[in-house]
This record gives C-alpha cells, structure tokens and sequence, in this order.
C-alpha cells in the first residue's frame, strides 16, 4: 500500500504566506494563504508557529490553502494576530478526508455543520457542486452571532438551513431537528457529511442510522503528533482520529475497529 | 514448500508473530495494544513509564521527514502507578489472543529504575523492558544509561533483583561498541536484549532558521535507522547468546526478514504504523510469509541469524 493513501505524506511544515483576512464573526477568521495543497475536504494540517505551538485546523480550502478559525486559545489567537505577508507553517495534509459519490452520479447530499465545524463542509460543497451533486446544507450554533459561513453558501446558490440553540436566528433548536425533516421529505436516503461537536455528530449518526442514511463524520480530539505515534487522538476503542479519521463512517465510540 | 510459519518461539512464549509493537507507538492504551494484537501482533510493548507522571514535550512533537520519523515525544505517561492498571487491563484483552506483553520502564536513577520496576510487576508483564536510551529527555536526566557498559550493568543488575518476569534491556545505537554494552547487560542479568532505540537528530527549517522539534533534537526512526539497526542486532548477534527483540526502520516483510537474517529473535515493529496505519502487521506478516516462501525458509527459525553462517 502506497504510505500516501494511508496518512498522506505529511512531510516536513513548509511555509505558507498569509494574504487575505476575513472575519468571519465575532470569533472566527478565515486566512487564506498564497500555496494550494493536494488536500481532499475533511483532511486536516498541523499549523506551526515557531518558538509557540503545532495545532491541528481542518482546511476550508486548498486552492488557495484557506483556515477558518475561532480564537479560543494562545495558539489560535496568535493565528488572529497574523497580519498579510507573515507566515504560518503547514505540514499535511493529514489523516482520511470525505468521500463524495462517484462525479456525475448526481446524487443528493445534505451537510450538516455545528459551531466551527462548518469550515470544511464549505470546502466539500464547493467540490460536491463542481462534481455534478446537489448539496444541502445544515447549519447550527449556540446564537446567530455564532452562526458561520451561511453567506458564502448563499453566494454559492445554496439557502442554509439555520438552527440556534437559543432561537436567535434561524430555527430553534438543534440541527439534528432539520436532518430528521430533510430525511423524512426524501424520496431515497441521502449521503449525509457532518462536522462538528462529538455530541452533534453522535446524534446525526443515530438520526442516519434509523433513516438508513449513509454517513461521513469529521471527528474531533486532542491531538499531539497527528501521524499515528502518540495515540493522544484515540477515540473509542482504540481509532486514532489522525491516521483512522479524522473523517469516519460511523460513530467511533460506538463501533470499536476490527 | 507448505506455507512457512509466523508462529515462533521468543524466551518460554509461544508466538503467533515474531511482529512486535515497539514501545512508544500507541502503546498508551489497552484498546490500542489490543488492536495491534488482533491486527497481527505477536508481542507488544507499552509505551515507557516513570515513577511519577509525565506530560511530555509541547509540539512539534514528531514529523516525517522523507528518510524517516523523528520525534520527541518526551515520555508522556500517567506514572507507573497508573500505568499497572493500564497494564492489567492490556493483559485482559491480550490474554485470549495469545500476544506477550511487554512493559516498558524508565528512571533517571538506579534507585528510581528500582521503584519503578517494583511498582510495575504488580501487573504482571510478561516481559519488562528496560529503557535505559530514550534520547528526547537528555535534558532532565543526562547522558543516557546505555551509553556505558557500567551505567548500563547498573541498571540492568538492580531491576533484575527486583522482578521475577524476564528482562529485557533497550539499547542505543549511538554508541562506539554495542557489543560490549550488550555483553555487560546479559553479564548483569538480562534475559534478553532489544535493539535499537531511535537515534538521535535534529531537523532545521531554514525559513524559519531554527530547530522544528520543540526539544531541538529528537530520535529518528523509520527507513533511516534500517541500516543502523541492522548492523547494531548483527554485532549483539555476534557478542551474546540471549534473544533479541530487533526494531528499527521494519516497513515491509523484506525489513522484517532482513532483521531476523541479522540476528534478531522477534522483530519490533513502530514507525511503520504512521507509514500504514495499525494493520501494518497484518500487511508485514503476509509479505514476510511470502518471502520467506520464495527463498525457502520454513520457519522464523530457519532464517533467523542466517548472515552469521
């Protein structure tokens, strides 16, 4: 087996130039930098800032590298300090990334994105749409403020279903409400992706089980060394969410690995 | 020629593999090490504990360099107190597989090599290793014990009054005689010796001008160390009877074969999980098999230490 289709070659970090900031709400930023990367949405890169950190961020984009991140930390706080022409180190892309159906089978999709997690879903709807597939796409947050990335699927011809948990935008309640609704009105199951809090993703897998609906879930954990030494990242019964995900086909806690 | 057999003998064990999980990849948990053993592992080693816990080097912690892995994790372990009950569950679920396990112990001092090997053999372990050559802590604790034949003795003499279970001592490949090293442990009481740890490295971003690693230097594992590896096992082959556990650089059945012809009795198995993920034993051991079919060895018995006839 070619090494590359297991973990990806993570190589050395390489410096990325930083080009463009845009805030993307009242914590989250999206850098988009001046290199693209071979990367498949729902893979991930460790980010380097020397003499600080290495952190894990899903890509939001390859071409052009593109991250989306909240600040919540020292590290990605000193992400948001990053101005355009400084420099953030990548190494990946890393761990198994989604899988669309076949192009051109035109299949029906539905996305569904909680908190940060609807970073890289932008990504895999933008190649589910260039690949023939019609997207639909769900999106959940604690508050409207915390909403992210709806108006760049609008631009994209795609009308997000939002959901709030406090109900100040969008509908109330949980995104799960809208996949049970999404699933009950088609006529076949869809191929659900989700991307979010581990408790979110365990809920859209339960709801996708009992629609018979395929599912592709981007998992969180902590993460060290994200090639599959540390097992910092185990989840479950022993998948190590950089080399066995971060994008798994079922819920990892509740499937243990052959 | 039926099939050749993976099915060995290592000290008094039974093996369904001479594939052996190196210590320090994904040994932290029981549902790993089981994992590993259910994908084809015939022995495997927990990652290496202290006395009290360890939380290890901030990142970068380890990269893929091309010729290799380097890395400085830094020991992080929950203590060796934690850790016999991490050990007791690990035995659990290897137990019904039929796969060893293999402890694995570290200390800056004699006295603490002693404690912790006190406290760990209430799990049980079917082996301890000794890791007197982990090169990421040199910071905290000095020169290594493995760099000496002395210092090395010291260690192995002092676990060995402590622990009923055979021992064996993890050696490093950065020294002028390994042979001498190794014949000083097997004099002090070692069952058995398992070489090589990683050697120690450094990678430097030129854009960045400094050090990747948060430690600066780190262990280098994986294709670049093959060679170190093999030659370090052909000289303990050469100096002493006792079996060797041989880890370094082991990819593909053609390295695992490759480290049994130079003298190794099982062949651990570490940086080629990051390379194929956990069923990198399962893929090893086929390809070893195969090998082994096409060059006419019937057994791991047959082809082990051939370079020394």
């Amino acid at each position: 087996m070619n090494r590359k289709d297991v973990c990806g070659s993570s190589g050395l970090p390489r410096p990325f130039r930083l080009v463009e900031v845009r805030r993307e709400n009242r914590s989250v930023c999206s850098f988009f930098f001046d290199q693209e990367m071979p990367a498949r949405p729902g893979q991930f890169v460790m980010a380097w800032l020397p003499g600080l950190s290495e952190k894990p961020f899903s890509l939001a984009g390859a071409s052009p590298v593109r991250l989306t991140v909240a600040a919540v930390g020292a590290f990605s706080q000193a992400v948001h300090a990053l101005r355009p022409g400084d420099r953030l180190w990548l190494r990946g892309p890393l761990g198994r990334g989604f899988t669309l159906p076949p192009e051109g089978s035109r299949q029906k999709l539905v996305l569904v994105g909680g908190g940060y997690g609807t970073a890289p879903l932008l990504f895999l709807a933008r190649q589910a749409q260039a690949a023939g597939h019609t997207v639909e796409v769900v999106i959940g947050a604690k508050t409207g403020a915390d909403l992210l990335l709806g108006e760049e699927f609008e631009q994209m011809g795609i009308s997000p279903h939002l959901t709030t948990e406090d109900g100040s935008a969008g509908r109330a309640g949980v995104v799960t409400a809208v996949l049970v609704d999404l699933l009950a009105a088609a006529d076949s199951p869809p191929a659900v992706y989700a991307c979010g809090p581990t408790g979110m993703l365990a809920a859209v897998d339960e709801v996708c089980r009992q629609a018979g609906a395929a599912v592709q879930l981007a998992w969180e954990a902590y993460m060290r060394c994200g090639i599959g030494l540390c097992g910092s990242c185990e989840v479950g019964e022993g998948w190590l969410v950089c080399l066995d995900g971060p994008v798994f086909g079922q819920n990892p806690v509740l499937n243990p690995p052959g | 020629m039926p099939d050749p057999l993976l099915a060995c003998r290592f000290l008094d064990f039974n093996l369904p593999s001479p594939l052996v999980l190196a210590s320090g990849i994904i040994g932290t948990s029981p549902a790993l090490m089981a994992r590993a053993a259910r994908a084809g592992a015939g022995m495997v080693t927990a990652k290496s504990c202290s006395l009290r816990p360890r939380e290890g080097h901030p990142n970068p912690t380890a990269l893929d360099w091309g010729g290799g892995l380097i890395n400085a994790i830094g020991l992080t372990n929950p203590g060796a107190a934690a850790e016999v009950e991490v050990l007791r569950a690990t035995r659990r679920l290897l137990q019904p597989l039929g796969v060893p396990l293999i402890a694995s112990i570290f200390a800056g001092t004699v006295e603490e090599f002693r404690q912790v090997a006190r406290i760990i053999q209430q799990a049980g372990p079917d082996l301890l290793e000794v890791n007197i050559s982990c090169p990421n802590v040199s910071d905290e604790f000095g020169t290594p014990f493995a760099a000496l034949p002395d210092s090395a003795a010291a260690v192995t003499g002092a676990v060995r009054q402590e622990v009923t279970c055979p021992v064996a001592v993890k050696l490093a490949p950065n020294v002028p005689n390994i042979a001498r090293i190794a014949a000083a442990v097997v004099e002090a009481g070692a069952d058995a010796i398992t070489a090589v740890n990683t050697m120690p490295g450094m990678v430097i971003d030129a854009a960045a001008g400094r050090p990747v690693l948060s430690n600066r230097v780190g262990g280098i594992s994986g294709p670049a160390l093959k060679p170190i590896a093999l030659r370090c096992v052909y000289e303990i082959r050469r100096a002493v009877a006792v079996p060797i556990i041989g880890v370094g650089g082991v990819s593909t059945g053609r390295d695992a074969a490759e480290m049994l012809m130079a003298g190794a009795t099982v062949v651990g198995v570490g940086s080629a999980v990051c390379y194929r993920g956990v069923s990198a034993f399962e893929e090893i051991g086929r390809e070893l098999v195969a090998l082994m079919k096409q060059y006419g060895y019937p057994s791991v018995e047959a082809i082990r230490g051939v370079c020394h006839r």
